[in-house]
């Protein structure tokens, strides 16, 4: 199993950014996601439950083809928003195919101690196959997937924010980009260093 | 955003209308009353789930809670 820790910074208030993930998509950077549904939602104790169904195409290389016919996948959120002590927690999984290449995705979005009209989102992924002899390419090959998909999701959610909200944050500075860009390559020749099957910490790929 | 089935997009997008509403209430006023999108939300799961049913889809899989349970994947030691 691989796994993969980021941390993001939105310049938006925490109040801003868990009103924009309601409407995160479409975005233009979501051609993948194609549906979205909420199964069930509980208000208790201040705490809002929402679990939803996305479904999203799952572009495979041609050697992946032969595991999967059906490149519709059905992801599950989990969601749990405490409002008393501002936080969101997002748990999501794909249903079906899991023997395949399962993606575990955690991301927990939080107020920023240092400055209060930002936001943090830290963000774990854990990557699996169990196809005999195939698992570790089919691991690799998720965890690059994954981690280019991760730089789309926040230029995606930060698109939808300064759609809400045009005065309030800025957009996603250039310096930022090329920041996490190197740090991308650092990652990159740090994950060459260490164990394959090892924790794997870096930042979300940004779309080139 | 569509639906999962597009003749469930306009209960969708009523029940969504209805829902970021109340949301923009709830962390402005710590209005608790989320019941009052419940006509809305029980038009959208009657055609949600009727069309969920004819594509076969495994609701256990589904019903199953994950986050905040022990089945919850926990990151790896540092090393």
């Amino acid at each position: 199993m691989k796994y993969f820790e980021d941390t993001t910074t939105f310049k938006y208030s925490w109040d801003q950014v868990v009103t924009g993930f309601w409407r995160r998509y479409p975005n233009p950077e979501s051609s993948h996601v194609l549906t979205e549904d909420t199964l069930s939602r509980e208000l208790k104790e201040n705490k809002l439950y929402t679990k939803r169904m996305l479904t999203k195409t799952n572009r495979l290389p041609k050697w992946g083809e032969r595991f999967v016919g059906n490149r519709v996948v059905k992801i599950i959120e989990e969601s749990i928003l405490d409002l008393q002590n501002k936080t969101l927690v997002t748990y999501t999984r794909n249903i079906g195919y899991s023997s395949v290449m399962s993606v575990v995705e955690r991301v927990e979005y939080r107020v920023d101690t240092d400055n209060h009209n930002q936001t943090i989102a830290v963000r774990s992924a854990w990557i699996d196959s169990s196809v005999f002899g195939f698992g570790r390419a089919i691991q690799s090959f998720g965890l690059e997937r994954f981690k280019k998909n991760c730089g789309k999701m926040v230029s995606g959610f930060n698109f939808v924010l300064n759609q809400l909200y045009p005065t309030h944050g800025t957009q996603l500075p250039r310096e930022t980009v090329s920041h996490s860009k190197d740090r991308l390559s650092d990652a990159a020749n740090k994950a060459k260093s260490i164990a394959k099957s090892g924790p794997y910490y870096a930042s979300c790929a940004p779309e080139n | 955003m569509d639906s999962f089935d597009k003749s469930c997009n306009v209960a969708k997008h009523n029940y969504d209308e209805c829902f970021q509403k109340w949301f923009n209430r709830f962390l402005k006023n710590r209005d608790t009353n989320l019941n009052v999108c419940d006509a809305e939300f029980r038009e959208y799961q009657q055609c949600l789930k009727k069309a969920m049913k004819e594509e076969k889809l495994d609701f256990k899989e589904f019903e199953e809670d994950i986050l905040g349970t022990e089945k919850e994947y926990k990151p790896p030691p540092p090393k």
